[in-house]
């Protein structure tokens, strides 16, 4: 049961994703680019997710628990730190270069579109990097 | 190139990802990021954990799919961007997310609803680094 949900939750995200605009880096990067060919479209895909979290979560998060697990799993980390202004300033030029984020690009790979797939390829590749390197390069150091 | 602007449908496409980040939190007690979800299925902390994440994946993988049975047409899709830079911006997303711990879905829409500070800079940061980058590429190197 609480697979088949998730299974249910994937598909209204990414049916968001496809009727918003959000997997169509035409779009995206028209958001972007004010000076030129600018489209206000994505003002409306995050004014609408917030408007529904910002309401649905304060209903939700008070409970004592999700219907299918014995807590909730919220991300504990509080700190402004380098890492997460570095990494988010990667992760915004990188999104300007290629016009998907992550969220952008999955749920588009059903379309079976080349170019999703190339790009989803290098963002596997980035994630693999960025989370396996630094322990191989510290490994090789320690030897 | 432009695209047409689309305040309703974003609106609605934002809803709905909005509702699945809602529904994905009643049910399992998760945030409904891309970054992570994909990265804890590549990684997986355990078999169970990998599971719920493949399957949400799969579903939102099936919303071309579903679009194209529901309205006679598979979404569109324009890469404005060439190869190369699909691939170097697909790399650089996937080494951001890692160190910035989340993109648009996991800070830009479920962090900014639980009011994380953390979240919120995350997200400033990236999006003045996409519309900086997004100008430079476009205006100032392309020119």
């Amino acid at each position: 049961m609480r697979l088949v949900l998730i299974f249910l939750i994937g598909a209204l995200f990414g049916l968001g994703i496809v009727i918003s605009g959000m997997g169509n880096p035409a779009k995206v990067v028209n958001f972007f680019d004010i000076a030129g060919t600018w489209d206000p479209s994505l003002i409306f895909v995050m004014g609408g997710a917030l408007a529904v979290t910002l309401v649905g979560y304060r209903l939700v998060l008070p409970k004592d628990r999700p219907l299918f697990d014995t807590a909730f799993h919220l991300p504990l980390a509080r700190q402004i730190d380098r890492r997460l202004v570095g990494g988010s300033a990667v992760f915004g030029i990188g999104w300007g270069i290629a016009g998907f984020c992550p969220g952008g690009a999955l749920p588009v790979l059903g379309a079976f579109d080349a170019s999703v797939w190339l790009f989803t390829g290098a963002l596997v590749a980035g994630i693999m990097a960025a989370r396996l390197g630094p322990g191989l390069i510290a490994r090789r150091a320690s030897v | 190139m432009e695209t047409e602007f689309t305040p309703w449908a974003s609106l609605a496409g934002g809803a709905m990802i909005g509702l699945a980040a809602v529904l994905l939190m009643l049910v399992a007690g998760r945030v409904m990021g891309a970054t992570g979800i994909l990265a804890g299925a590549l990684i997986p902390a355990s078999r169970a954990d990998a599971t719920w994440r493949w399957v949400m994946i799969a579903g939102m993988v099936s919303a071309p799919a579903l679009y194209l049975v529901a309205t006679g047409g598979w979404p569109e899709i324009t890469v404005p961007v060439s190869t190369p830079m699909l691939l170097i911006g697909g790399f650089l997303v996937g080494v951001g997310v890692t160190f910035g711990g989340g993109c648009t879905s996991g800070h830009g829409v479920c962090g900014i609803a639980r009011i994380s500070t953390r979240s919120i800079a995350a997200t400033a940061v990236f999006m003045v680094a996409c519309f900086a980058t997004v100008y430079v590429v476009r205006h100032v190197v392309g020119g």
